[in-house]
């Protein structure tokens, strides 16, 4: 096991005060896909500048949580909130479709991204960015000035040593496991969201592509967003401490720690969590069973 | 209706309902024509036309020679619903009385109409000679002198007749000939405008050749006749470039379009065309290629309520070469019957056709395709690729493909899809702060694009615009 090092400085969450009234608030939440229950009642806060580590064994819900929070259509909320305090102002997110959602600062890193044929990634992230800072912009308005635009795509893909002409490819098509995830992030680094959630941002990556993508995570994530990190590893972590850590078990969080529990998850795993919660397990195992028969047929 | 294709007879019935859709071409200038026939086709109407142009008498005779024809071949039974009246039609109309040698002699309300196209700009933009078809005559063209200086020819193709009739002559009708389709002869008894283009051999012409046109008289037919002939070895890229403003009754477009590609020569021919919903464009286009040359069609589709046009080569010697690429958008209310047809007459020739639908709030495009291998035609290539996108469960796709080989020795490539736009992508764009809208649009744009980027700048930023207008109020 690699132990986890210290936060860096810029993940220093003393930052000024008031970005720190800016909240993500989900409480009771109850998804269900193709009228399945997946979610069962999560509940979860988290503050910009905090990085929270999403753990739990396959199939507890993980992904789900990041879909529902992004506002993936055929995720349904069947009970619960979704709050979103920004400057100020309440959104309800559950009200909200899932571009405007973005607009407000929520942004979701893809374990599978969509490739887009013929769309090229630069020009694709121009219309994004300017959406997303311009949040009350209206089809067909202009987007922000190219050369502006250009310029700091070109800072932020040095940044993250990505190669200029990356930006010229369309939007994962043909692209690597590496090179997809790097998109991401770099997408995240053009966006600048308020929260952002790494859906196993790890998966598929080499150690090296790991450790450069936890570094660029930190650099980009800096003390300014509240970070979700799903992930099953402690390599991610490494330069993204988590304040938190909570675990996931049959569509709920069940035990929520500081960094010491990613730490102990990664050497023993969830025997522990599934012996202390057994109706939780009790549950992992039903929808496990249940996603076997059907498979099956 | 440009070719002979065979086709299943139960091509389902178009609907009727033309909706229009307000686009930015939907201007319209007060009509003061100094000569309108009156509507309807006979040989008196004919006779007319060819007095207004003072044609000589071999034209004449061809005209109503090719009125027989257009009165005596049936409507095609294959392809899209064409209910037409033809007797409810003006088939010629003059809007000034003389031709416009310079800008500051064109009329106004004709300025007017060019400025909303944009066609001084273009003009300052470094375009070479823009020809600007308005109605049945050209009323402003120019061209540059250096081309003049080598030989190029470019002019309408009325003026054509009278200037270079030895050239006319000998090629006019001979790559289509009035027997070829009904509308081919339909074009040939009443044709009126249109470029002819002689680019002589050696002669390559670096930047592409411009025409727009339009039509604007409600009911009037637009028949132009397009003749280019390429002479050995040389080059040249043809831009035409179509919108019209939009009506409420039917409106015929009917073009031909022939192509003479010489030895060694190559020709591209791109065609943008936006129509009003409540236009049928039936149009032939087709080339002959000799030896080692090569013809490319561009093809973008929009608007119309049918379009049926499947631009052609034929390849006449060996290592000619011949390529389609074809856009089409078919949104409500409206039908594309686009495609292709290569035939292949001697060794070694290739082909490639690559055609895009996009259907749309209950729009049909058809992907009608010809590839033909004569016994001859021993070591010939031809692929075919056609992509379909549908994005809505009330539109609808059809591909018809027709492959005949005369000969073993061949190598023949036909691929076809079709997709939606899915779920999950429009929610990746989504989760980035696209709009559903901007969304599709830009998964359709993306899906075009290995056409578009073989387009001019400006065509490939216009066909875009195009698309965005197209998409605005699909979603929600």
């Amino acid at each position: 096991m690699v132990g986890l090092t210290t936060k860096n400085e810029a993940n220093s969450p003393a930052m000024a005060g008031d970005i720190k009234n800016d909240v993500l608030t989900i409480k009771n939440l109850h998804v269900s896909v193709d009228g399945k229950p997946i979610l069962k009642g999560v509940n979860l806060t988290v503050r910009r500048g905090e990085t929270h580590a999403l753990m739990g064994p396959n199939g507890s819900g993980k992904s789900t949580l990041g879909y529902a929070i992004a506002g993936h259509p055929g995720y349904e909320v069947t009970d619960g909130s979704a709050e979103l305090i920004v400057d100020g102002t309440t959104y309800n997110l559950l009200d909200l479709e899932a571009d405007e959602r973005a607009r407000r600062g929520i942004f979701l890193a893809f374990q599978r991204p969509m490739s887009i044929p013929g769309v090229k990634l630069a020009d694709f992230l121009r219309h994004a960015t300017t959406n997303v800072r311009r949040p009350e912009r209206k089809e067909g308005e202009e987007l922000i000035p190219m050369r502006e635009f250009r310029k700091e795509l070109k800072s932020k893909m040095e940044q993250l040593r990505m190669d200029t002409e990356f930006a010229r490819r369309y939007v994962n098509e043909g692209f690597s496991g590496g090179e997809m995830k790097r998109a991401e992030i770099l997408q995240m680094a053009m966006l600048r969201p308020k929260f952002a959630i790494l859906d196993e941002t790890d998966s598929g990556l080499d150690v090296d592509a790991v450790r450069l993508a936890s570094q660029s995570i930190a650099e980009i994530g800096g003390a300014d967003m509240g970070i979700i990190i799903i992930t099953h590893h402690d390599k991610l972590l490494e330069h993204n401490v988590p304040d938190f850590t909570h675990v996931m078990l049959g569509g709920r969080i069940v035990e929520t720690g500081g960094r010491e529990l990613a730490e102990e998850l990664h050497g023993a795993g969830y025997d522990r969590i599934r012996a202390a919660y057994p109706d939780a397990a009790a549950e992992e195992k039903a929808m496990t069973e249940k996603k076997q028969a059907a498979a099956a047929v | 209706m440009a070719t002979d294709l065979s086709t299943p007879e139960n091509a389902a019935q178009l609907s009727a309902s033309v909706v229009g859709e307000i686009n930015k071409y939907d201007f319209r200038n007060e009509e003061k024509y100094s000569f309108k026939s009156r509507r309807g086709l006979d040989a008196e109407i004919v006779h007319m036309i060819s007095d207004m142009k003072n044609e000589p008498q071999w034209m004449r005779d061809f005209r109503l020679k090719s009125l027989e024809i257009f009165n005596s071949k049936p409507m095609p039974k294959w392809g899209g619903d064409v209910s037409l009246d033809f007797n409810d039609i003006f088939y010629y109309i003059k809007p000034s009385d003389r031709q416009g040698r310079s800008w500051d002699e064109v009329p106004d309300d004709i300025k007017r109409t060019f400025d909303k196209l944009g066609i001084p700009e273009a003009e300052k933009k470094f375009l070479s000679g823009v020809k600007a078809q308005y109605e049945s005559e050209v009323v402003y063209g120019s061209l540059r002198e250096d081309l003049s200086r080598q030989g190029v020819l470019f002019t309408d193709t009325d003026s054509a007749v009278r200037e270079y009739p030895d050239l006319v002559r000998e090629y006019f009708a001979k790559i289509i000939p009035p027997t070829d389709n009904k509308f081919a002869a339909l074009n040939s008894a009443v044709w009126s405008g249109g470029s002819f283009i002689y680019v002589p051999k050696g002669v390559k012409i670096e930047f592409p050749l411009q025409a727009y046109f339009r039509i604007n008289a409600e009911n009037m037919g637009q028949f132009e006749r397009t003749l280019i002939i390429v002479d050995e070895g040389a080059q040249i890229h043809y831009v035409e470039g179509c919108t019209a403003p939009m009506y409420s009754t039917e409106s015929l477009h009917s073009a031909v379009v022939e192509i003479m590609v010489k030895k060694h020569a190559r020709c591209r021919y791109t065609t943008i065309q936006n129509w009003a919903n409540n236009i049928y464009n039936l149009v032939t286009k087709r080339a002959m290629a000799y030896e080692n040359a090569t013809m490319e069609w561009i093809d973008g589709n929009l608007g119309s309520r049918l379009t049926m046009k499947y631009p052609a080569v034929y390849m006449m010697e060996p290592g000619a070469r011949g390529e389609v690429l074809s856009i089409a958008f078919a949104s409500q209310g409206q039908h594309q019957d686009a495609g292709a047809k290569m035939v292949h007459c001697a060794p070694n020739t290739s082909s490639r056709i690559i055609s895009k639908s996009i259907s749309k709030n209950g729009g049909r495009s058809s992907y009608r395709g010809l590839v033909r291998v004569e016994k001859d035609a021993a070591g010939s290539k031809s692929t075919v690729v056609c992509d379909a996108l549908i994005l809505d469960p009330k539109s609808r796709s059809d591909t018809y493909p027709y492959i005949e080989v005369e000969n073993q020795n061949v190598s023949i490539g036909h691929e076809a899809s079709v997709s939606r736009i899915g779920e999950e992508q429009l929610f990746y764009l989504k989760s980035r702060g696209l709009s559903e809208a901007e969304a599709s649009t830009m998964i359709v744009n993306g899906f075009i694009e290995p056409l578009v980027k073989e387009l001019p700048m400006e065509y490939a930023v216009e066909m875009n615009r195009l698309i965005e207008l197209q998409m605005e109020g699909s979603v929600g």
